[in-house]
């Protein structure tokens, strides 16, 4: 018993348990790539670009949905083997619970600044995740073989901006494949490895999961004390949930099973677990038997920020819709959904997301991975509407907003932004703010050159097209990030459209009552534009109350082409048909009007500052 | 399914004198080209064709193109003697048409023509006017038309076509409106009407991309379409199919075969064929199909037919005929009554006044004559066969 307590003490000795936190674009991928590389995890031939992105979504978009890990055997300089255990992390504002999380399960994290761009809104919002969750944070300068290169600035960077140390910031570019062992090297000698008592009740921490088609949810997880064995019974303490693991293991990259998971060890288990929602990341895996006393730290039930409409184009596709989100469901615990009825669309379900990019990434699934056509409405957040009985509402649907005569006030969620940008720029940034409703709160200069600047906003506003504007008006420069901080009592109005004299629930949206008039104009403006001219004419309109705010009218289409057709074209015919059968498949008739699907999210495409 | 044994024929002929900048049919400026060894492997391509489907009485023969008549009298003789040849049994309704360019029918060739067996000619007149005529790329002039006309009379010819297009560029309903009233003034048997459809890898189509095309607005098509069909018919024309018109008995019969969804054999480079259910096109390059025809058939792609998408097919294609669909025909040919199969969907085009039924027969109302591709759109995927079939 001693000698194996021993062997574990040794064992537990060499493990050091890291993630990389940086801002998009900075290589945090190609830093794991190189990583992966370098200790041999990965031959040449299964070498695949950015291994640790795995899904086609991500690779395309260049962020990190899912959570992976990945265990490195890596013989440092001093002659001893170590495990090092990277742990990827989401890189989006969208997923900042999942960050804290995966970044609970380490001591340590490399902190990658662009030795180009230097520190950026979202490198000083990883560096808080990670202080938050006492890890020694590693700074790397990375990119320093670019031209634009000023390693010595951005050291001086994170030294006046984070207040990190950064004298042995390592001098790296991840592409080159330069500093690669210097890192390592410092990941096990600063890393600390990981405490925990290997004869305590077992405490694993769920940081990811992931259903599979055959084993049932796969769980990641991290083992704070004790040890996890196959066979053994445990409780995932904040669902009470329990379970008979059936295998747990290590990713070598590959899935490699294992005995057991000891103490510090990072892996994954599988206990014929149906459902994801039964294993919530922060939540604590304990032995049912000898349950530990109280759970780690940290967990918290996160709730959608963003919520709309999904409903199939074809109401067949009710049933598979709910399939397919139920198995996504499986995969992400964060996302919600509960059926829900439009006068215009429908049955579908309204589904809670944490952000705009989570939205896009579930709709984009559901309509490649499913292959099921979707009209999804313009996202919304969640209103507080104190109305004038005392009766408090949330409404997360804008057509559920009551009649203005019966409310008292509506309040709105509002986020603390953070934005740095080069000085040039700061002008362009505050009139965007300005023109999203922002209150000004804070403006610090962090060099000569940049200055960080602090808006409250409307969550709203930033779902709308903040971020874009953000963008296109600071040529990419500015970074961005934000915080809940509570919600803020605002004059809205609920608009509505009106197509073809009939009001389409599923187009309504809620409006700063001052911006009103002129969303409304855009709006039916774009509608113009998106829907199709149909056999008759149709007048779109915007109302407020009774009240038309704006109107247009799509002309009627008066003829289809009036082709000729003989033999050879009627194979040609045919696909010509299918295709406008294929166009008319992606458009709901609402009403008898047929409406694509980008209508009901063309609220999203206006530009405010088209005046 | 169609498994009748063909009474139609179509032959490609893909050379042309210029080419139009309208056209993406496989056609070839005559200059330099093989001619003759392109007639000598149409020959062979017969010879392979009635070996597989033995011909029995043939209805219709319709020589295409490309522009058949820029074959000299020498390489028309042979080319109807070779037709001859293989497809002996002809009806005594025999509908046999050429296409021609105006000006390129001179009475020798006419002689040749008839002599062969021709008796009807298809004008591709479009229209009256000559810089509409250059702009479109025709080279034929104005007077070419009416010459063209007489001649063929002159020489016997009592059935003769007329092709009209609107919708081209700078072409104003006036524009249309003259080109109908001069062309009733050659009283052609029948008329073919349509409009300009700009296809993929014609010279049109790149205009069209570089924003050049001056094309007319959608309400001037209209009227100029409505203004053809009202003066046709006040002429005694009858409009019996989507884009034409003729004299009573003077409908094409040939053309009837491919809205019928009757099977024919297609014969030449780029030609489409129907026969025993299965639907070919050759191969288009002229070379290609010159060594191609001494070795077999020279089928670039077929596709068999399926017995949903000839039912589709009987749609889509009869519906474009004023006489449409007739419910006791499609259970002859397919043994299941049609609203069996597309019930739902006849209804539904029928409540949205597209569609009408009478007596048994579903045509075109005057709406869906304007919305056919909306009509016939409507069809596909959307049929239910509990029938065996035949």
């Amino acid at each position: 018993m001693d000698e194996k307590k021993r062997q574990q003490e040794r064992q537990q000795e060499k493990i050091r348990n890291f993630s990389i936190i940086a801002h998009i674009d900075h290589g945090k991928s190609t830093l794991a790539d190189r990583i992966l590389e370098y200790t041999g995890a990965l031959s040449d031939r299964e070498m695949q670009d950015q291994f640790l992105d795995s899904m086609d979504l991500e690779r395309e978009r260049g962020i990190t949905i899912k959570l992976q890990s990945v265990r490195l055997p890596y013989k440092a300089k001093n002659g001893q083997e170590y495990i090092l255990n990277l742990i990827d992390t989401p890189g989006h504002v969208d997923f900042t619970y999942e960050v804290s999380r995966s970044l609970a399960a380490c001591e340590g994290a490399l902190l990658v600044v662009d030795a180009a761009q230097g520190v950026e809104a979202q490198t000083m919002a990883n560096v808080y995740l990670a202080l938050d969750n006492d890890l020694e944070i590693l700074p790397v300068i990375n990119k320093i073989d670019l031209p634009s290169a000023d390693p010595e600035r951005v050291r001086q960077e994170i030294e006046d901006l984070i207040g990190l140390d950064a004298s042995d910031a390592v001098l790296a570019s991840a592409k080159s494949g330069i500093g690669i062992e210097d890192i390592l090297e410092q990941v096990v000698a600063q890393v600390p490895a990981p405490s925990g008592d290997p004869e305590a009740p077992l405490k694993a921490m769920i940081y990811d999961s992931l259903y599979d088609a055959y084993k049932g949810v796969i769980t990641y997880i991290r083992v704070v004390d004790g040890s996890i064995k196959k066979g053994q019974k445990v409780r995932m303490m904040a669902t009470g949930k329990e379970f008979e693991v059936t295998e747990v293991g290590v990713f070598a990259p590959r899935p490699l099973a294992r005995d057991e998971l000891s103490v510090g060890e990072v892996g994954f288990m599988v206990a014929s677990i149906k459902n994801v929602k039964d294993t919530r990341v922060g939540d604590t895996i304990t032995d049912a038997k000898r349950p530990a006393d109280a759970a780690l730290a940290g967990y918290r039930r996160i709730n959608p920020m963003v919520f709309c409409g999904m409903y199939p184009v074809d109401s067949s596709d009710y049933d598979d819709l709910r399939e397919a989100l139920e198995k996504l469901e499986l995969n992400d615990a964060s996302l919600r959904f509960e059926p829900e009825t439009s006068g215009a669309l429908g049955f579908g379900f309204r589904c809670g997301f944490l952000g705009l990019l989570h939205m896009e990434i579930i709709q984009e699934r559901i309509e490649r991975e499913f292959d099921i056509p979707l009209i999804t409405t313009a996202p919304s957040v969640v209103y507080k509407v104190y109305k004038t009985d005392g009766e408090v509402m949330s409404i997360e649907n804008p057509t559920h907003m009551p009649p203005s005569q019966k409310i008292d006030y509506v309040e709105e969620p509002y986020v603390k932004a953070s934005i740095m940008v080069p000085n040039d720029y700061v002008g362009t940034v505050m009139e965007l703010c300005q023109t999203k409703r922002g209150d000004y709160v804070d403006m610090r200069y962090l060099d000569a050159n940049r200055v960080n600047v602090v808006y409250q906003l409307p969550l709203a506003e930033i779902v709308y097209d903040f971020f874009d504007q953000l963008k296109s008006g600071t040529k990419g420069y500015a970074s961005f990030d934000y915080e809940m901080i509570g919600y803020k009592a605002s004059k809205l109005v609920k608009m509505d459209i009106l197509l073809n004299g009939e009001s389409v629930d599923a187009l309504s949206f809620i409006v700063h009552q001052d911006k009103a008039y002129h969303r409304g104009r855009l709006f039916v403006e774009k509608l113009k534009e998106l829907i199709p001219r149909q056999m008759f004419e149709v007048p779109i309109q915007a109302t407020i109350g009774n009240k038309v705010v704006a109107r247009e009218t799509i002309r009627a289409q008066r003829k289809n082409v009036l082709a000729k057709c003989y033999g050879g074209d009627i194979s040609r015919k045919r696909k010509l048909l299918e295709k406008q059968k294929e166009g008319k498949k992606r458009m709901k008739a609402v009403g008898n009007v047929e409406v694509p699907q980008e209508a009901f999210m063309a609220v999203l495409q206006m530009d405010d500052s088209k005046k | 399914m169609v498994i009748e044994s063909p009474r139609s024929i179509y032959i490609h002929i893909p050379f042309c004198s210029h080419k139009c900048h309208y056209c993406d049919f496989t056609a070839y400026v005559v200059g330099g080209q093989p001619v003759d060894e392109y007639l000598d492997a149409l020959d062979e391509e017969m010879a392979w064709t009635v070996q597989e489907t033995p011909p029995e009485t043939i209805d219709t023969i319709f020589i295409g193109g490309g522009t058949p008549t820029v074959l000299d009298v020498k390489q028309m003789e042979r080319l109807l003697r070779s037709i001859r040849r293989y497809f002996p049994n002809w009806s005594d309704q025999m509908e046999y048409t050429v296409e021609a360019n105006p000006g390129t029918t001179e009475k020798e060739k006419l002689a040749v023509m008839m002599a062969g067996g021709v008796n009807r000619i298809s004008f591709g007149a479009q229209t009256f006017r000559s810089d509409l005529l250059s702009n479109i790329g025709r080279v034929h002039s104005v007077a070419d038309i009416g010459q063209s006309v007489e001649t063929a009379r002159q020489v016997g010819i009592d059935n003769i076509s007329l092709d009209l297009m609107f919708g081209l560029p700078q072409q104003s309903v006036a524009d249309m409106e003259e080109a109908i009233r001069e062309g009733l003034a050659l009283k052609p048997e029948h008329f073919s009407v349509y409009s300009l459809k700009v296809e993929e890898g014609t010279v049109f189509h790149t205009k069209l991309l570089q924003g050049k095309l001056p094309l007319p607005s959608e309400e001037d098509e209209l009227m100029m379409y409505q203004l053809t069909r009202e003066r046709l018919q006040t002429a005694g024309y009858s409009q019996y199919e989507v884009s034409n018109f003729a004299h009573p008995g003077k409908e094409s019969r040939h053309n009837a075969t491919y809205w019928k969804n009757n099977a024919y054999y297609g014969l030449g480079a780029g030609a489409h064929g129907y026969t025993r259910g299965v639907r070919h096109v050759n191969v288009k390059g002229v070379g290609e199909y010159i060594r191609r025809c001494a070795k077999g058939r020279p089928i670039a792609e077929t596709l068999d037919v399926s017995r949903m998408e000839a039912m589709e097919n009987e749609m889509i294609l009869g519906l474009r005929l004023a006489e449409g669909v007739q419910e006791a025909h499609f259970y002859d040919r397919f043994g299941i009554p049609l609203d069996g199969v597309f019930g739902k969907v006849l209804t539904q085009l029928q409540n949205k006044n597209l569609l009408e039924n009478e007596m048994g027969r579903w045509f075109l109302t005057e709406k869906g004559l304007l919305f056919g591709n909306d009509v016939f759109s409507a069809f596909l995927g959307e049929g239910i066969d509990h029938g065996v079939g035949r």
